[in-house]
C-alpha cells in the first residue's frame, strides 16, 4: 500500500474517531443536563417558595390551627429528639458490629451472612420498618409516641452506619495492622487505637450521612410517632417532626398552613445541605 | 549432589576462607545462633509452602534471603515473630528456636516474642498518630515512662533511625505527612524504641527510591552493631552490599547458605548460580 | 533464559581467542626465523604485535565495561576476571615472541654455532601448551590445564640442558660467547612463555572452580576440589 493511500486512511479513520468522540461528548452532557435540570428545579422552587416563608417565628412558635399565624417549633424539636434518640441507640450497634465484620469476620460464613442481611435491611422499604415498630411498640403502647419515632429511625440508621463502618475498617491495610501487632500490641489495642483510629474519619462521614437521610424519612414516621400540634417533648406520647408537618401541611388547603410546608422543606433541605459541606470540610482528605 | 537441608557451612567474621578452616566449620556452632530452624515446615491451608528448612541466623550479622518471587522468603521470615498466627489455616511445624527456646510452641506468650523480634514491612505503615504517638505507641506496651523519659526514648530511637534532624521540630505532626523514605525510617525507629533483640525487615525498601533506599541501607549496615538483623529483598545487589551471610530460597527449599562473599563469586549449587547471575527468576 | 549479556560475554572470548591464535603463529614464526636463518618470519612476528597490542587494549576496555554495566557475578564474573588475566599473559606471550626475534636478528649476523635441537623442542612445547590452555578455556576444561601445569617442567627442564650445554661451549671457545649468549637469552624467552601459558592454565581452573590454585608450589601437581556440577 502507498505512502498516500496509508496516510488517507489514517485520515479517515482519525476524523471517524473524532466525529464519533463529540458525538458521545455531547450526548453525555446533554444528558447530564437533563437530569440537573430537575434538580435546580426542586432546589430553585423550594428556595423561592421556601424563602418567601422564611421569618424567625419559624422558630419560636408552635405549629398553628388553619387559619392562625405560627412556627415550625415543635417540629424541630421533635425531629432532633428523635432523629439524636435514633442516632444514639443506632451507632454504638452499628460500629460495634461494624468492627466485628470488619476486624473478625474476613471469610466467615456467620460473617457473610451478616453482610447479607444487612445489605436487606438497608434496602427495605422504611414504611415497612415502621409497620414493624407499629406492631411491636405502638400497639402494645396503645398509641403513638416518639420513643417508637426513635426505635424506628435506630432502626434505619443501624444498616448504613455497619455497612460504613465495616467497610473502612476493610480499608486500613493490613500491614498497618500487622505492624501494630508485631510490636507486641493486644488485638483489642490494635484495633482501637490504630485501625479505629485509621478509619474514624471514615467512619464519622458515615454517621453523618445517616444521620442526614434518616432526618428525612417520613413514611415510617406516620405508623409511629404521628405528629402533634402542640409542644411535647414525652416520648410516651405522640411527637412532632417536620418530615410529617410538612406532609401534613402541604396536603391542607390552607394557604398559612401550605406556605409553613415550604419553609419547612426548605429548612429541611438546608441541613441535609449544610451537613454535606461540614462534612467534606472537617474530614477533608489530608493533603502531605 | 546439593546441600539442601544441610548444616551451613559458616565462618563467622572472617571474608577470606583458607581450604583447612573451611574443612572445620561445616557445622554452626549453635551457641552463637539467635534463631535456629530445625525440619521447618509450613502450610498455607492444605498447600505446603516451606519444606524441611533447616537454617541458623547467627547474632549480630544481617542475614538476607534471596529466591525468586513465590520461593517463600517472605513466609519464612513470618514465621520468626509469629506473624502467621494471625491468619487461621496457616500452620508451621517443627521447630524454631529463639535462643534456645522454641517459638512455635502454642504456649508462648506471642507479646514476648514481639517485644524481642520487631518486624518493619515493605509498605511503610506509620500510625494515624503524631511522628512522637508513634513512637511512644510500642514502647508503651511494655514500659510505663515519664514524661521526659519517653521523650528520651522516642529522641534515640529517632536519632538511631537518622531520622531526628529531619523532623525533631515536628515531631507532633502526623507521621502520615512524611515521604517514603522518611515514613520507613519512622517504622524502624518505631521497631528500634521497644529495643528488640532480632529486627526483620521485609522488602523494606522495594516501595523507595534509590536514595532513600541507599539511606537504609546505610541504617542496616549501622544497626547490625546492636541488632541481629535479618531481611528479605529480591534486589541481589542489595543482599550483596548489605548482608554477611545469604540464604538462597526456590520452591520453599533453602538451597544454599553461606558467607556472602563466597556465594556471590563462587556458589556451590547450580541453581544458586543460575539465579544470581539472571539467567532465572 | 539467554542473556544479552551472555553475547557480549562470547565476544569477549572470541576476541581472546583471535589474541591466543596471533600468539601461538608468533611462536612458531620466531622460532622458524630461527631455524631456518631467514628474517621474514621475525618481520611477521613484529607486525603481528601490533595486533596482539591492540587487542591487549580492546580486551580491557571491554572487560571493563562489562563490570561497570552488567555488575557481573559468581560464574560471569570469575570468567571476566580470567579473561583479564589471561589477556595480561597473553600479551606478556607476545612480547617474549618479539624478544625471540630480536634476539635471532642478532644470531643471525654470525655463523651457526650448532644444529639446534632444544630450542625448536621448547618451542613446540609451549606452543602446544598454548593451544591447549586456550582450548581448555574455551571448554571449560580444567583437567586439561592440569596438563598444561605439569608440562611446564619439561619446559624448565630443557631450559637448563641448554644453559649447561652452551657453558661448555662458552669455556672451550670464548669467540662463541656472544652467539651462546644470544642462544640462552632465547630459550630463558621460551621458558617465560611457558610460565605464563601455565598461568593461564591456572586462570582457568580458577574461572571454572573458583579455586586459586596459585603458588601451591610442590609437585606442581594441584589438588582440584570437586564441584557438584562442574
Amino acid at each position: 500500500m502507498s505512502a498516500l493511500v496509508a496516510d488517507a486512511r489514517a485520515q479517515g479513520l482519525l476524523s471517524q474517531r473524532l466525529r464519533r468522540n463529540r458525538l458521545v461528548l455531547t450526548s453525555s452532557v446533554l444528558i447530564t443536563a437533563f437530569a440537573l435540570f430537575w434538580l435546580a428545579w426542586i432546589l430553585l422552587a423550594t428556595l423561592t417558595r421556601g424563602f418567601a416563608a422564611l421569618n424567625p417565628s419559624l422558630f419560636f412558635r408552635n405549629t398553628p390551627a388553619p387559619g392562625d399565624a405560627g412556627g415550625l417549633l415543635n417540629a424541630f424539636a421533635g425531629s432532633l429528639v428523635m432523629v439524636g434518640l435514633g442516632t444514639l441507640m443506632g451507632t454504638p450497634v452499628g460500629i460495634l458490629a461494624g468492627i466485628f465484620l470488619g476486624e473478625f469476620g474476613k471469610g466467615s460464613k456467620v460473617a457473610t451472612a451478616v453482610r447479607f442481611f444487612n445489605d436487606i435491611l438497608l434496602s427495605t422499604p422504611s414504611i415497612i420498618v415502621g409497620l414493624f415498630i407499629y406492631a411491636l411498640v405502638v400497639v402494645p403502647m396503645g398509641g403513638f409516641s416518639g420513643l417508637a419515632g426513635s426505635f424506628t429511625l435506630a432502626i434505619l440508621l443501624l444498616p448504613i452506619v455497619l455497612r460504613t463502618t465495616d467497610e473502612m475498617l476493610r480499608l486500613v491495610p493490613s500491614q498497618t495492622r500487622e505492624a501494630a501487632l508485631a510490636l507486641g500490641a493486644p488485638y483489642w489495642m490494635v484495633i482501637l487505637k490504630v485501625t479505629l483510629r485509621a478509619a474514624s474519619s471514615g467512619i464519622v462521614t458515615g454517621v453523618l450521612l445517616a444521620i442526614a437521610r434518616i432526618s428525612g424519612e417520613t413514611a415510617p414516621l406516620l405508623f409511629t410517632a404521628l405528629n402533634n400540634q402542640f409542644w411535647s417533648l414525652n416520648l410516651g406520647k405522640p411527637m412532632a417532626n417536620l418530615p410529617v408537618v410538612v406532609f401534613q401541611f402541604a396536603m391542607s388547603p390552607y394557604q398559612g398552613w401550605q406556605q409553613l410546608a415550604w419553609a419547612g422543606a426548605l429548612i429541611a433541605m438546608l441541613a441535609v445541605l449544610l451537613t454535606g459541606i461540614l462534612t467534606r470540610i472537617i474530614f477533608a482528605p489530608r493533603k502531605p | 549432589m546439593n546441600t539442601t537441608g544441610a548444616a551451613l557451612a559458616l565462618n563467622l567474621g572472617a571474608k577470606a576462607q583458607p581450604a583447612e578452616e573451611a574443612q572445620a566449620s561445616q557445622s554452626q556452632d549453635p551457641a552463637q545462633a539467635k534463631i535456629q530452624a530445625e525440619g521447618l515446615e509450613f502450610f498455607y491451608g492444605a498447600t505446603q509452602a516451606l519444606r524441611t528448612i533447616n537454617l541458623s541466623i547467627p547474632q549480630g550479622k544481617v542475614t538476607a534471603f534471596i529466591g525468586p518471587s513465590g520461593c517463600g522468603k517472605s513466609t519464612l521470615l513470618r514465621i520468626f515473630n509469629r506473624m502467621y498466627s494471625l491468619y487461621p489455616g496457616q500452620r508451621a511445624t517443627g521447630k524454631v528456636l529463639l535462643d534456645g527456646r522454641d517459638i512455635l510452641d502454642p504456649d508462648t506468650d506471642l507479646n514476648w516474642l514481639r517485644a524481642r523480634v520487631g518486624m518493619v514491612f515493605q509498605k511503610p505503615t506509620p500510625f494515624p498518630m503524631s511522628i512522637y504517638e508513634n513512637i511512644a505507641f510500642g514502647v508503651q506496651l511494655y514500659e510505663r515512662l515519664g514524661h521526659s523519659q519517653m521523650a528520651e526514648r522516642v529522641e534515640q530511637a529517632l536519632r538511631q533511625a537518622a531520622l531526628w534532624d529531619e523532623v525533631k521540630d515536628k515531631l507532633k505532626s502526623s507521621g502520615l505527612g512524611l515521604s517514603g523514605g522518611q515514613q520507613q525510617r519512622l517504622c524502624i525507629a518505631r521497631a528500634i524504641a521497644v529495643r528488640p533483640e532480632v529486627i526483620l525487615l521485609d522488602e523494606p525498601t522495594s516501595a523507595l527510591d534509590p536514595i532513600a533506599t541507599l539511606k537504609i541501607e546505610e541504617l542496616v549496615a549501622e544497626l547490625k552493631r546492636e541488632f541481629t538483623i535479618v531481611i528479605v529483598t529480591h534486589n541481589m545487589q542489595q543482599a550483596a552490599r548489605v548482608s554477611d551471610i545469604t540464604a538462597f530460597m526456590h520452591l520453599g527449599e533453602m538451597v544454599e547458605t553461606g558467607a556472602t562473599a563466597d556465594i556471590f563469586t563462587n556458589p556451590r549449587e547450580k541453581r544458586t548460580e543460575d539465579y544470581i547471575t539472571g539467567r532465572f527468576g | 533464559m539467554e542473556r544479552h549479556f551472555d553475547e557480549e560475554l562470547k565476544q569477549l572470548k572470541e576476541r581472546l581467542l583471535t589474541m591466543a591464535s596471533h600468539c601461538e603463529k608468533m611462536i612458531h614464526l620466531s622460532v622458524k626465523a630461527l631455524e631456518k636463518r631467514d628474517l621474514e618470519p621475525a618481520n611477521e612476528v613484529f607486525a603481528l604485535e601490533r595486533e596482539v597490542n591492540q587487542l591487549h587494549l580492546e580486551m580491557d576496555d571491554r572487560a571493563m565495561k562489562l563490570f561497570a554495566l552488567q555488575s557481573p557475578v559468581a560464574g560471569d564474573l570469575r570468567a571476566i576476571m580470567a579473561a583479564m588475566k589471561i589477556n595480561a599473559e597473553l600479551e606478556r606471550i607476545g612480547d617474549q615472541a618479539v624478544n625471540v626475534s630480536q634476539n635471532t636478528f642478532q644470531l643471525l649476523k654470525q655463523p651457526q654455532l650448532k644444529p639446534l635441537i632444544d630450542i625448536p623442542m621448547m618451542a613446540e612445547i609451549t606452543e602446544s601448551m598454548l593451544r591447549d590452555a586456550l582450548d581448555a578455556f574455551v571448554r571449560h576444561d580444567t583437567e586439561l590445564a592440569r596438563q598444561v601445569c605439569l608440562r611446564d617442567d619439561k619446559v624448565d627442564a630443557l631450559k637448563d640442558q641448554i644453559f649447561r650445554e652452551l657453558l661448555t661451549y662458552m669455556i672451550t671457545d670464548s669467540s662463541t660467547i656472544k652467539r651462546c649468549i644470544d642462544l640462552i637469552l632465547i630459550s630463558r624467552n621460551f621458558e617465560r612463555i611457558g610460565d605464563h601459558a601455565t598461568n593461564i592454565a591456572e586462570d582457568v581452573i580458577f574461572m571454572v572452580k573458583g579455586q586459586d590454585i596459585r603458588h601451591q608450589g610442590g609437585d606442581g601437581a594441584p589438588e582440584l576440589e570437586g564441584r557438584s556440577w562442574h
